[in-house]
């Protein structure tokens, strides 16, 4: 919630959440390549868990990783405007040191880079910075998924919890339960059109998450009450047990 | 800060430096009788009689009144988060170390909320200059204690006299490890330029501290009289002393300030030493990299594709 609200104004960021630590690796790889891509900081979001586990981790040879280049402009300096956006709304930079004598600011800006607190620049800037990572959603959203078509019930998780909960999941499908699966990897932007979609078709998700209720408040909004949702709030210090996910699964069903 | 009557923005070849600085963004957003717009006279007069490439010259600046600076510079320049000044330029010269990089902010952006970043930029020698322009308190946010307030002076937060001990920004630096440490107050403009000049020559850390009045808070706060008065408060209270002892500097409420050049000594560079460390420990398979020559290979290839 932090990565995504922390700062004052509207703005969209990327955050993904790995849940083992190859997922950690390839992850952050994909951060820098989305990052380089949209010009936006994306965050790697770890909880303790993941953090410190320690698995086995293929690391591919440094030619086999794909790195997106940095966007660098192809205009000479004299027609070259710092923030002016391409056609996906993201600016091509300069170099540094290379003639272009450009400005860059942390106030809000015109496309020249200037600082300007006129209304009409907030209005450009802001949506520009919004509706370049919203424009990209379906394509940013990532998730791993098992049994939805069917489901009745979603567990939806991220992080260590997904793997406390898909101990929850094989129980549950043991007993004839149908139960689907959604573990995010992309926490921002929210995947809500995938929520929209599965909301009037199944009758509740269950989102267990190691705090009191935050990612369960985006698939409540999302559902729009189409669907029960279910929060299995833990505040920390250890991991959910699995019974709490499969308890939480059993009341949506009741 | 106080709202200067909005004026055209002079008309192009008739300003001195047009080169140097971004016209189109005249007139700047400082108070009259304030000091920034000395110091950054006499850094774009160092900068118009040094040799450097203006292309190959990037200026950083943080936040508040003199973080404003960067942007009336004609360089690449870059205002960046409070405090952050410093670690944004070692970046730049990390990733690019043929540019020559300038940090340009004011105490309270420097020394309080980037203390930490500073007195590690100096301690590790990263080549860059950092201008300070000190006006003894937080002046775009309403005149508040900053961490150069005399002992006794009056600011917003302190009504009843600044009970915190101040830095001396020459001792802090010089005690951190800069190379190049001087103290002038903007009266003295031709030595002032004359540092500045000597400043950006130098291979490392380079400091330069600039006393300016802040009249439209500190100055009044202190029933100091007017940027005039201040000026005549400069003359009268500065002491030009070449290599000062540091225990020396520090500035009382009232009380002399010793100007002059302080530290000027000769280690090797932040750059210099991962080279040498690089070079011992990897020999011919350490290659530097220039970041700059490979962005403009990688973008020449996209063009070519």
């Amino acid at each position: 919630m932090q990565a995504r609200w922390g700062s004052h104004g509207d703005y969209e960021i990327i955050a993904l959440t790995p849940n083992s630590p190859q997922e950690a690796f390839d992850i952050t790889i994909d951060a820098f390549n989305l990052s380089e891509r949209f010009r936006v900081p994306v965050l790697v979001m770890m909880d303790e868990c993941v953090g410190h586990m320690t698995e086995k981790v293929v690391i591919p040879a440094a030619q086999d990783i794909e790195v997106t280049p940095r966007r660098l402009t192809n205009k000479p300096p004299e027609d070259f405007r710092a923030y002016e956006p391409e056609e996906d709304l993201v600016p091509a930079m300069p170099p540094v040191g290379a003639g272009y004598r450009f400005h860059t600011t942390g106030l809000t800006h015109d496309e020249r880079g200037y600082p300007s607190m006129s209304v009409e620049t907030q209005h450009v800037l802001v949506n520009r910075l919004v509706n370049k990572i919203a424009r990209a959603r379906a394509e940013l959203c990532r998730w791993e998924e098992s049994g939805l078509d069917d489901a009745e019930v979603v567990v939806l998780s991220y992080s260590i919890t997904s793997r406390v909960a898909r101990s929850a999941l094989k129980k549950a499908r043991a007993e004839g339960m149908k139960a689907g699966e959604m573990r995010l990897i992309t926490i921002w932007p929210f995947a809500e059109h995938k929520i929209r979609e599965l909301a009037p078709k199944v009758r509740g998700f269950v989102v267990p998450e190691i705090n009191l209720g935050q990612i369960s408040l985006e698939v409540e909004r999302c559902a729009a009450g189409q669907a029960k949702v279910v929060h299995v709030p833990h505040a920390g210090g250890g991991v959910h047990d699995p019974e709490s996910i499969y308890d939480a699964m059993v009341e949506v069903l009741s | 800060m106080s709202v200067m009557p909005l004026k055209a923005p002079p008309e192009e070849g008739s300003y001195p430096w047009e080169d140097l600085l971004r016209t189109d963004r005249l007139p700047h957003i400082w108070c009259p009788e304030c000091g920034i717009g000395v110091a950054v006279s006499c850094f774009t007069a160092a900068l118009s009689r040094s040799e450097l490439d203006m292309d190959k010259v990037a200026i950083v600046s943080g936040i508040g009144c003199t973080g404003r600076v960067a942007g009336y510079m004609r360089l690449d320049s870059f205002h960046t988060t409070h405090g952050r000044a410093i670690p944004f330029a070692t970046g730049l010269k990390m990733a690019n170390p043929k540019l020559k990089v300038v940090v340009f902010s004011g105490d309270g952006d420097l020394i309080s909320i980037g203390g930490n970043h500073f007195i590690h930029a100096a301690r590790r020698n990263v080549d860059m200059t950092v201008i300070c322009v000190n006006n003894f308190n937080y002046a775009m946010t309403g005149g508040q204690v900053g961490p150069t307030t005399p002992l006794g002076a009056h600011c917003s937060t302190t009504p009843y006299g600044n009970f915190e001990h101040p830095f001396s920004l020459p001792a802090l630096a010089a005690s951190s490890g800069a190379v190049f440490v001087s103290r002038w107050t903007t009266l003295q403009a031709r030595r002032l330029i004359k540092s500045i000049d000597k400043a950006l020559r130098k291979p490392g850390f380079s400091f330069v501290e600039v006393i300016s009045a802040c009249p439209t808070l500190y100055t009044r706060k202190n029933n100091l009289g007017s940027g005039l008065d201040l000026m005549r408060a400069f003359r009268d209270r500065s002491e030009i002393r070449h290599d000062a002892p540091l225990d020396e500097l520090a500035i009382d409420f009232g009380g002399k300030i010793v100007v002059g050049d302080f530290v000027d000594i000769d280690k090797p560079t932040y750059m210099d030493a991962i080279d040498s460390s690089m070079e011992t420990a990897l020999g011919e398979n350490y290659a530097r990299i220039d970041a700059l020559q490979t962005v403009l290979a990688e973008r020449r290839a996209l063009r070519d594709t």
